[in-house]
């Protein structure tokens, strides 16, 4: 028997969606319309703004008005509609090379301004869609499509990356974890300003084949045995933390929000009706 | 604070006074050479009047941040340049494939690559047509003089609401920074054209579903309360993602459609001269003002000269220049480029007429004097 939440928020002609079995990804999809029911918010008021990618397909499923944008440029175009119409909850979901990669100047700044804006990372440390090649979040040494030797390069740490960018909320989610994620994604949206929650996602098909993750249940089995809180992850040596994940509120501080600032310079000139 | 109504200023000024008289209330952009008087007049401009303006980080950040507050129901604009405008191809098909009316200002410069920024060139007219992947209409106006800067800027926005696309508004460095007297017609006494949405929810759930007859969508904005889709994939009529051929077959030849079937709405021109004219010369935008000189003095030289100059570049005036090639001896292009315009002079003329070419590429303006040799050269 489906959730209620699934009659009432999603677009039930548009299901089953295209995920592959064992995604994360409709997990967190419910996560975040369950963070919006939780607050009750006018839903006429809610926007959903994705990229392109996996993650970027939730949009179409969920009853809000959606806009499914072009990729990496979802941050860029929900920050034209929040200042446009700063009374609306602009939501972004994205992937991790959505919002890293090709979006990372855009998502760098939108943290640097403080606008705010929600943005929800389905991060499945992969390139899906195009089958499986290494992204900014997928771990030094584990392997893609075009990193058949194995990845060389570094990883982001989102979280981090957009707390030093200037976001004034930030934590980290899993699919596993859903009372933790929705709690997460409910401040984030409660934050006046930029937040991030990055929500690690399971790709068995891909991330998880490639590197020998096992099956979906065996990928959140693993989540559920590794993630160490934030803060008792505070109390660890580097050693002890080798291996796991940190996940729940990472940072969350008040500071100016770039909309009301904007509102204030309009209202210094005179422009106010 | 706001001008009066008779005002000095450049094209790049008269295009945000143009902006905000059509009802622009939302600038987004990155700063580039020679269009950032745009830019900086926005900021001066949209607070006073209760608009916003935001300097994005980057060019394709601009074009995205405007497509979303049109999204959200607002009037927006963004401008650029050169290699601006090469980063701003993408969204452009976005705006065309999910028909979001825009505003989109190139002000051309010399190129490729970085070229001469501050120099005059108009090399971008088959960008202007061509520069987003995959097939699309487009409308493109370019203005000759600081006055039709104003009024065309009016006019892009009202083409862009009335049939939900980009327009391209296609300057260049010498109407940019010409500095002319223009009237700034208030928006009282301008044509001023506002987008429509249903009015019943369950109708504006599905704002690409066409009534027998309608071409274009009525797309409530955002916040509206009706909740539906918007995707740059191809789409079906509820605004939702689609792998058949028969529903892309359908919306494409839409998309045409709306364009193509407008015409005489949307295709503008000026003819000077023509009436016995032998030679007519065919430019546009900067390059038209030493035509005008030229013909001047051609014309006291006893040369029967006229001009013929497309205000909409794209879609070109095709009937009007296929007929003008069966009626003269000649057609001269002038233009500061390659050989771009003349291309399409060229197959409407179909053998009509010879089409000889005027061409420039070093960054100089095109001088008269250069025009009225070259009229002679082609009418021995």
């Amino acid at each position: 028997m489906p959730s209620e939440l699934v009659y009432q928020y999603f677009r039930q002609a548009k299901l089953p969606h295209i995920w592959c079995p064992g995604c994360g990804h409709g997990i967190l999809m419910k996560d975040v319309v369950t963070a919006v029911d939780n607050l009750g918010l006018d839903r006429g008021k809610v926007c959903i703004v994705s990229g392109i990618g996996c993650s970027s397909r939730a949009a179409g499923y969920m009853d809000f008005d959606t806009i499914h944008t072009t990729h990496g440029r979802a941050i860029a175009f929900a920050t034209g509609i929040k200042l446009a119409n700063p009374e609306l909850t602009v939501i972004v979901i994205t992937g991790d090379g959505d919002a890293s990669a090709i979006g990372g100047n855009h998502l760098i700044h939108a943290c640097r301004r403080n606008i705010d804006l929600t943005v929800v990372v389905f991060n499945n440390n992969i390139y899906g869609m195009t089958g499986g090649q290494y992204s900014p979040t997928t771990p030094t040494g584990d392997f893609g499509t075009t990193a058949p030797y194995g990845n060389i390069d570094n990883s982001f740490d989102l979280p981090d990356l957009a707390r030093s960018a200037g976001a004034t909320y930030t934590g980290r989610g899993t699919a596993f974890h859903v009372p933790q994620t929705i709690k997460l994604i409910e401040n984030g949206i409660k934050n006046k300003g930029l937040s991030l929650i990055d929500c690690m996602s399971v790709c068995p098909t891909y991330y998880g084949r490639k590197n020998k993750k096992g099956s979906a249940v065996d990928m959140m089995k693993w989540q559920r045995d590794n993630a160490v809180d934030y803060k008792k992850a505070q109390t660890m040596t580097e050693e002890e933390l080798k291996g796991k994940l940190i996940i729940g509120e990472m940072y969350h501080k008040e500071m100016p929000e770039y909309t009301a600032e904007y509102q204030k310079l309009i209202e210094r000139v005179g422009g106010a009706k | 604070m706001a001008y009066k109504r008779f005002a000095l200023l450049q094209g790049n000024e008269a295009c945000v006074e143009g902006a905000i008289a059509a009802g622009m209330r939302f600038y987004s952009g990155y700063p580039i050479t020679p269009s950032t008087e745009i830019a900086e007049n926005s900021a001066v401009r949209l607070p006073q009047v209760g608009g916003k303006f935001i300097q994005m980080e980057d060019e394709i950040g601009g074009i995205a941040a405007a497509i979303g507050a049109s999204v959200a129901g607002v009037k927006a604009m963004t401008a650029t340049s050169g290699p601006g405008f090469s980063l701003k191809q993408e969204n452009i098909g976005y705006a065309a494939m999910a028909e979001i009316p825009l505003v989109v200002v190139d002000v051309q410069r010399s190129g490729p690559s970085t070229g001469l920024p501050t120099s005059p060139s108009q090399g971008d007219v088959m960008q202007t047509r061509w520069g987003t992947h995959g097939d699309h209409p487009i409308i493109v106006v370019s203005p000759s003089s600081v006055q039709e800067t104003y009024n065309l800027t009016v006019r892009a926005f009202n083409l862009s609401e009335k049939y939900h696309t980009p327009v391209i508004l296609m300057m260049d460095e010498i109407v940019g920074h010409l500095r002319e007297g223009v009237e700034l017609i208030p928006a009282e006494e301008l044509e001023i054209v506002n987008r429509e949405w249903w009015p019943e929810r369950e109708r504006a759930r599905h704002p690409y579903r066409m009534e027998p007859g309608q071409l274009v969508p009525k797309m409530t904005p955002f916040g509206g309360g009706v909740g539906y889709n918007i995707t740059g994939l191809s789409h079906d009529g509820e605004g939702f993602p689609t792998n058949s051929n028969e529903k892309t077959a359908e919306l494409m030849n839409r998309l045409f459609d709306k364009i193509n079937k407008n015409l005489d709405d949307i295709v503008t021109y000026e003819e000077q001269n023509l009436d016995d004219a032998e030679i007519a010369v065919v430019t546009f935008g900067g390059a038209a003002r030493s035509v005008m000189g030229a013909i001047d003095k051609a014309r006291s030289m006893g040369m029967k000269v006229g001009m013929f100059r497309p205000i909409t570049v794209w879609p070109f005036p095709e009937e009007q220049v296929r007929a003008l090639a069966k009626k003269v001896k000649h057609i001269l292009v002038v233009e500061h480029n390659n050989g771009q315009l003349v291309l399409e002079v060229e197959r409407l003329a179909g053998g009509s007429c010879p089409v000889s070419l005027l061409g420039r590429m070093d960054g100089s303006v095109i001088k008269p004097d250069e025009i009225v040799e070259k009229l002679k050269e082609v009418s021995k």
